[in-house]
């Protein structure tokens, strides 16, 4: 009998609460990817930084995006705040990550075990599937679970302080953002790009 | 002087405008643009597991200032509705594709020739300026002038590798 996954010793969190205790957390005008849905609308309530870019649509695509961000810019550190729903999607971009180790990059999922925001279905991590040994095993060797808010804080410490890449996963509940981020998807992308230098203020 | 060839012709239009992360998804026809540029350390180029993720990493540099393009064929076009509609177009970010032509002019595959149909008309649909490359005499032309129209005016753009610019080659 192989022990039980990690992820069942875990505190249930909010995803709110993380969210903006890794904002807080952030000093040095770090980008971070909101992925679609309730991973940006926390983000959005979490509070306003220009570095901070919202996806209103490309389920599955916020881990590519920041990887990106990462590439362009390798002095900045880079989040992606992804669901599980959403990761699961795009299980090779995590292969993709691994192979090319980029030192500024972490992406950090919000397992809910929900495709919460159209009904709150269950995804494959409400079973057997766990994020953690995924992204481990697809080659991100600094991949771990949050076991409460404090371990949370501790591996964000980690990731602003050394080299990645790294994946954090934190269990959540299924309680919904408190507003939506507009939709505005250039406003959004201007911002951003002034928050990151790379169009003029 | 000697002729470029077609690969040729565009890396340098590639370097003309500081175009220089290379995101593949693997083409036999790509095959020697693929090689030259990651043998060259003016580009950063890698391998992405799927189309569509590729779209999402070089929308990521170029909001963060780092030109790229997507090098796939017509059957991972195919994938790529969703992430340009709403992501590159919706937001603006001019995200370069450049799609080797499968599915027509001589290729032995139904899959590739069925797909092939769909890629101007959703091209179309999204909106999306496009253009077809048939001639080396063109080549540098149409990627340079291309590649500055998506950035000056904030769009995505595709540009289609022909058979008959890429030597008619369509196995495997």
């Amino acid at each position: 009998m192989s022990p039980a996954p990690a992820k069942r010793n875990t505190k249930l969190m909010s995803r709110f609460e993380l969210t903006t205790r890794l904002v807080s957390k952030l000093k040095h005008e770090e980008a971070v990817i909101g992925g679609i849905g309730n991973s940006n609308f926390d983000l959005w309530n979490a509070g306003r930084r220009q570095q901070n870019f919202y996806m209103l649509g490309s389920m599955g695509l916020t881990a590519p995006i920041a990887l990106g961000v990462a590439l362009a810019q390798p002095q900045r550190r880079v989040f992606a705040l992804e669901g599980d729903g959403s990761i699961l999607m795009q299980l090779g971009s995590l292969a993709t990550i691994a192979a090319l180790k980029p030192r500024n990059l972490t992406i950090i999922v919000w397992d809910n075990g929900l495709y919460q925001i159209t009904g709150s279905q269950p995804t494959a991590t409400a079973g057997a599937a766990d994020v953690v040994e995924i992204a481990r095993g697809a080659g991100i060797a600094q991949s771990a679970w949050a076991s409460d808010e404090e371990d949370f804080e501790r591996l964000v410490e980690q990731t602003l302080n050394g080299d990645g890449p790294w994946f954090i996963a934190a269990r959540i509940d299924g309680k919904a953002p408190t507003a939506q981020t507009p939709r505005e998807p250039v406003s959004i992308k201007d911002a951003f790009m002034r928050g990151v230098g790379t169009k003029p203020a | 002087m000697p002729i470029p060839s077609w690969h040729e012709a565009v890396i340098q239009a590639f370097k003309d405008n500081d175009v220089r992360l290379i995101v593949y998804v693997p083409d036999n026809v790509l095959r020697p643009l693929i090689d030259a540029v990651t043998a060259d350390d003016f580009f950063t180029a890698f391998v992405a597991t799927r189309e569509e993720e590729a779209v999402g990493i070089v929308c990521g540099a170029a909001m963060a200032g780092l030109r790229g393009i997507v090098l796939m064929q017509t059957s991972g076009f195919a994938t790529l509705a969703n992430v340009l509609a709403s992501l590159a177009v919706a937001a603006q970010i001019p995200a370069l594709l450049m799609i080797s032509e499968r599915g027509t002019l001589g290729d032995f595959q139904i899959a590739q020739a069925i797909v092939c149909r769909t890629m101007r008309p959703v091209l179309e649909s999204l909106g999306m300026e496009h253009h077809t490359m048939t001639r080396l005499d063109e080549a540098h032309f149409i990627v340079d002038r291309t590649i500055k129209q998506a950035y000056k005016t904030q769009a995505p753009a595709a540009l289609i590798l022909s058979p008959l610019l890429t030597a008619q080659r369509a196995s495997s």
